[in-house]
């Protein structure tokens, strides 16, 4: 048992407070609008500028205008606001975006992250994900604990090129949830089913206590 | 002075060369300028350098510039969504210069307000860094990244007036901006040219200085990831 990507975009969700400016990535981090806490509001950023990104718009309502930074048609809110890319990474840049959730390729226990590329495999590119990590002020990272072969994502060390170096606060993956802190990764919560023999098990990074 | 130009092709009359630097705005397929692209095709100038964030779809947007393979280099931030494009720059035929979003932005910003570099933390201990200068200031490392001054500029916007202002629509704004002012030239395209006046002046997003030609024209618009929700049933 571990859990879901939806599971896991719940418990993003909780990282969220009140009136913060959140900017949410590719992926699971797209779910994570769904689970906002009652009472919680939030305004989401989405990077090809705009604040204040509203949902999916109903069928045969689709504005090519309007999309997300995933090229998704989207829909505007009450309280939107329409910036040009330089405006909008002025603020990202600028440390007024409280947090970024974003995926991962790989994370290493002193918060450096790889999302970017795969020397000779995977080219797409680190779009404004290196700015984010740079600029806001938590990032939050959700992704699978390991590969698809089992191997672990959460390492001592990065092998991917970086997106950022000691960026990374928080991981958030199927087994659960851990801090960076000073000398490795301290284990905050287990995922429903999951023992910290498990976690631990799936962990190539330092966990210390 | 007239800016306004009958379509691309006249609009581009004598700004092309072979071996040309091109910005481009557009975020995906939101707000790219179709029908400069389209002719600069039509011109078949080559081994053109485009800073522009994403490369297009294979068939459509600065794709097509690919696969008659007028393009030597892109700068881009993300190119995920172009087969082609993967193909040509795996096999070492695309040379490709990745930027941050937020920086390309900024260099083409900077470029266009006369600062020739400025410094970033976006980057910082990656590869984006090698070869860069790295400054301390107050304690944070950044790194020095260039402005960017295109040869030409290509834009898309919503409406213009004959004087070149622009307006444009929701998130279809995106690198338009930044790209219209980094430009010795810069040519728009807009879906309808309105006359002198009607435009709100508190309201325009590209001033017309910044603007040398400008066409009017009909745009395909295409949706990239089409989304939508279930309606409530009643």
């Amino acid at each position: 048992m571990a859990w879901d990507r939806n599971q896991m975009a719940a418990r993003a969700a909780q990282e969220l407070q009140d009136g913060w400016y959140v900017n949410l990535g590719i992926g699971i981090p797209t779910l994570v609008s769904n689970y906002i806490p009652e009472g919680v509001e939030v305004t989401l950023q989405s990077e090809n500028g705009m604040l204040g990104m509203g949902p999916f718009p109903f069928e045969g309502e689709e504005d090519p205008d309007l999309i997300n930074a995933g090229k998704q048609t989207i829909t505007e809110l009450p309280q939107t606001a329409y910036f040009d890319s330089a405006q909008s990474f002025a603020m990202i840049r600028g440390g007024k975006i409280a947090m970024a959730i974003l995926g991962a390729m790989e994370v290493a226990e002193n918060g450096d992250l790889a999302n970017w590329m795969i020397p000779g495999k995977l080219v797409k590119g680190m779009g404004g994900a290196m700015d984010l990590v740079a600029g806001v002020g938590r990032v939050v990272v959700v992704m699978d604990h390991t590969s698809k072969h089992g191997e672990s994502k959460v390492l001592k060390a990065c092998t991917l090129p970086l997106t950022g170096k000691g960026v990374v606060n928080r991981i958030i993956s199927n087994l659960g949830v851990l801090d960076v802190v000073p000398g490795g990764l301290r284990i905050v919560e287990l995922a429903d089913g999951v023992s910290e023999a498990e976690l631990r098990a799936a962990t190539e990074a330092t966990i210390v206590n | 002075m007239k800016k306004v130009y009958p379509d691309a092709k006249s609009a581009l009359d004598g700004v092309l060369f072979d071996g040309m630097f091109i910005a481009a705005g557009g975020f995906g397929l939101c707000g790219i300028p179709e029908l400069l692209i389209a002719a600069i095709r039509d011109a078949g100038t080559k081994n053109l350098t485009i800073a522009s964030n994403n490369a297009g779809v294979d068939g459509f947007g600065l794709g097509v510039l690919l696969q008659t393979r007028q393009v030597k280099k892109m700068i881009s931030s993300y190119v995920g969504e172009n087969a082609e494009f993967m193909r040509q720059y795996l096999s070492g035929e695309l040379e490709l210069e990745f930027n941050p979003q937020g920086t390309l932005a900024e260099r083409m910003r900077a470029g266009g307000a006369g600062i020739p570099g400025f410094y970033t933390k976006t980057g910082v201990g990656t590869v984006i860094a090698d070869g860069k200068e790295v400054k301390s200031f107050d304690g944070q490392d950044y790194i020095l990244e260039r402005g960017i001054v295109s040869d030409l500029s290509i834009v898309k916007a919503w409406k213009a007036d004959p004087s070149g202002n622009l307006v444009f629509r929701k998130t279809a704004r995106n690198f338009n901006c930044p790209a219209a002012t980094c430009g010795r030239v810069c040519v728009a395209e807009v879906e309808e040219i309105v006359p002198l006046g009607a435009l709100d002046p508190d309201k325009i997003h590209v001033p017309g200085i910044y603007v040398h030609r400008l066409i009017a024209g009909p745009h395909e618009k295409r949706i990239e990831q089409r989304t939508v929700r279930k309606r409530e049933s009643a």
